[in-house]
C-alpha cells in the first residue's frame, strides 16, 4: 500500500523542482544551441535564458512569470495499491498543485472559460488535468508534472494517406513558421508531433511527444527516428530563431508518436514545449521510497504495444 | 563562434524623458528603474469601458505598464511573496491601447511580443510611447530579481491575482529590448521581413493539404477540395 501523505509530499515538491529546476536534458540542447547560434538578437536571447535557469536555482523562484497549465501524469505499476484509492489520490494531486500555487508561488492561471473565475490556485474545473497508464509488474506509482504553456504552438490538422510526407513537412513548417513569429511559441522549443489515432488521440499523442520525451532520444522505429532527425533540422533551417528573430535555434528536438488511425486519414498534431521545459517525476514505492528524476520514462514498449495480448 | 554586434545594454528611468526616448534603437537592451504597474484586459475595460477610476495617479506615479501577471502571493497579513515574473502576449490588447495611452500618460508598453507596426503609428508615434519586449519569454526569475518591493495591490478583490494592478517598485530591471522607436519603426516586423525572403526555399518538397480549411479560403461556397 503506497502511503498517500507521502504521495502529497512528493507531489508539492514536484511542482517546485518543475517550475525551478531546468531539467539537464534540455539544458545541455539549448547550451548546445547557443554555442551554435551566430544570430546577434538571437545569442543574445539564448544567453539571457542561460542566466535566468542560474538565477532561478539561486533564488528557488520559479524560472517563468506564467506557470502555463500545471498537469499531472501518474503511471501506475500494476501491482501498486494506494492508500485510499484513486479518489484520494486524486484529492492529493490537486490538494499539492493548490499548496504550491501559494508556496513556490506559482501564478494562479487557471480561471473559467466564460465567468473568468479565478480561485487563485490554478484548480477548478477539469484543472489540472490528471491522465493515467500502467504498467506490468510494480509495486511503484510514478508521477510526473508538466507545467506546459497554455496558449501557443499547438496546431491540428486531418491530414489523408494522399498527403504523404510532402503534406507534413508542410504542416509542420506551418505550424514553426505560424507560431515561431515574435517568439509566441516561446522556442527554441521540444517539438512533439502527433501522427494518426483518432483527433483527440492524435492530440494527446504530440502533446506527450513534446512533454514526455527526453531531448535526445528517438522513437524505436528507425524509420521515424531519421524523421525525427530530419525534422529537427528542417526546423532549424527556417531561418528563425529564439524570439522569431533571424537565428537558427528553432527546435531543440523534434519527437514524433503514432498511434493506429482510420484506413482513410492520417491526422497530425504539433506541440511546442517552451523554453522553460518545466517536467519533474518522482517514483513513490510501496515501502515509502521516493525517487526523484527528470525522464518520465513513460513510452515504454508496453505504452506503444500493437499486439492483442501483452 | 564569435559574436561580435553585440546589442547596446542601457539603463532607462520608469518615467523616461523624451530626450532618453528618442535615443534608443530597435534592438537596443534596456533595464529599468523606478515604478512599474501591471495593467492588462481586466484593468483595460474597468477604466476604459465601465469608467471606473484609476486607483493610482498616472502618470506621475508611472509611466510603464507592464503587460504582466506576477507568480506571486499575498499573505494574510498584507504582506507579498513575489517570485518569477513573465509578460503576456500584448497583441490581444490591441483595440484598448490607444485610449489606454492617452488616458495613462504612459511611455513604456513592456509586453511579450509586441504589437504590430500599424498600432505603434497610430497610437504610440502620437502619445511619444515606446514598446519593450521581454526576452525570450520568459526571464520570469532575472526580472523577479529587479523587483525591489510590491509597493501596492490594486482591485485584487475586483479582478483576481492574475489581473489585479500589481505596483511594482524596480532596479536594474531587465533585460528587455526596445521593439519600437519614437517613429513607429517594429524590430519584430524587421526580422520577419529577412526571415520571410527565404522561405520560399525552407518550403521546397513540401505541398498544401488535400483537404483545405476556412482561413486558408475567405470564400465560404469553396469545397475546399
Amino acid at each position: 500500500m503506497i502511503n498517500i501523505e507521502i504521495i502529497q509530499k512528493t507531489a508539492e515538491s514536484l511542482m517546485a523542482k518543475a517550475a525551478i529546476e531546468i531539467p539537464d536534458d534540455y539544458l545541455t540542447g539549448l547550451q548546445k544551441a547557443a554555442n551554435d547560434e551566430d544570430g546577434d538578437l538571437s545569442s543574445f536571447v539564448l544567453e539571457a535564458m542561460l542566466e535566468n535557469y542560474v538565477a532561478a536555482k539561486e533564488d528557488r523562484r520559479a524560472m517563468c512569470g506564467d506557470t502555463g497549465c500545471p498537469r499531472w501524469y501518474v503511471k501506475m505499476g500494476n501491482e501498486a495499491q494506494i492508500d485510499g484509492g484513486p479518489i484520494a489520490l486524486e484529492a492529493a494531486l490537486r490538494r499539492a498543485t493548490a499548496n504550491a500555487t501559494k508556496s513556490v508561488p506559482l501564478r494562479p492561471n487557471r480561471v473559467h472559460p466564460l465567468w473568468r473565475t479565478d480561485h487563485d490556485n490554478n484548480v477548478g474545473i477539469g484543472a489540472p488535468e490528471i491522465e493515467y497508464g500502467f504498467e506490468p509488474d510494480g509495486n511503484w506509482i510514478d508521477l510526473v508534472t508538466v507545467h506546459k504553456g497554455g496558449l501557443f504552438g499547438t496546431d491540428y490538422r486531418m491530414l489523408f494517406p494522399s498527403d504523404g510526407i510532402e503534406g507534413i513537412k508542410r504542416f509542420y513548417l506551418d505550424s514553426l513558421v505560424a507560431f515561431g513569429k515574435r517568439g509566441l511559441a516561446c522556442q527554441p522549443a521540444i517539438i512533439g508531433i502527433g501522427l494518426g489515432g483518432s483527433k483527440d488521440s492524435c492530440m494527446v499523442l504530440g502533446k506527450r511527444a513534446a512533454c514526455l520525451r527526453m531531448v535526445g532520444d528517438r522513437n524505436p522505429d528507425p524509420k521515424i527516428a531519421a524523421l525525427e532527425d530530419e525534422f529537427k533540422e528542417l526546423g532549424n533551417s527556417i531561418g528563425m530563431g529564439a524570439m522569431g528573430f533571424v537565428g537558427k535555434s528553432m527546435v531543440i528536438d523534434c519527437n514524433i508518436e503514432v498511434g493506429y488511425c482510420h484506413t482513410g486519414g492520417m491526422q497530425m498534431s504539433v506541440h511546442a514545449f517552451c523554453l522553460s521545459s518545466r517536467r519533474a517525476v518522482a517514483r513513490i514505492y510501496d515501502d515509502g521510497r521516493v525517487e526523484f528524476r527528470t525522464d518520465p520514462a513513460w513510452f515504454t514498449d508496453y505504452q506503444r504495444r500493437e499486439t492483442v495480448e501483452w | 563562434m564569435v559574436k561580435d554586434n553585440k546589442p547596446r545594454k542601457i539603463r532607462l528611468s520608469a518615467n523616461p524623458t523624451a530626450a532618453a526616448l528618442a535615443d534608443l534603437h530597435i534592438g537596443d537592451i534596456v533595464y529599468l528603474d523606478g515604478t512599474v504597474y501591471t495593467a492588462r484586459e481586466g484593468v483595460y475595460k474597468r477604466v476604459l469601458e465601465d469608467g471606473i477610476a484609476m486607483p493610482m495617479d498616472l502618470p506621475a506615479d508611472s509611466a510603464a505598464n507592464f503587460h504582466c501577471s506576477p507568480a506571486a502571493t499575498q499573505h494574510d497579513d498584507g504582506s507579498f511573496d513575489l517570485g518569477a515574473v513573465t509578460a503576456t502576449a500584448s497583441f490581444r490588447f490591441s483595440k484598448w491601447i490607444g485610449p489606454w495611452l492617452a488616458a495613462s500618460g504612459a511611455k513604456l508598453i513592456i509586453g511579450k511580443g509586441g504589437m504590430s507596426a500599424k498600432d505603434y503609428r497610430e497610437h504610440f508615434v502620437p502619445h511619444g510611447a515606446i514598446y519593450l519586449t521581454t526576452v525570450g519569454y520568459g526571464t520570469g526569475a532575472l526580472l523577479g530579481r529587479g523587483v525591489k518591493q510590491v509597493s501596492n495591490l490594486h482591485w485584487k478583490k475586483e479582478l483576481g491575482l492574475a489581473q489585479a494592478m500589481w505596483v511594482l517598485d524596480v532596479e536594474n530591471f531587465g533585460p528587455f529590448i526596445v521593439e519600437s522607436d519614437l517613429e513607429g519603426n517594429s524590430l519584430f516586423e524587421r526580422e520577419n521581413a529577412r526571415i520571410s525572403a527565404s522561405l520560399d526555399k525552407v518550403y521546397e518538397g513540401t505541398r498544401p493539404a488535400v483537404l483545405k480549411r476556412f482561413g486558408e479560403t475567405d470564400d465560404r461556397s469553396d469545397e475546399m477540395i
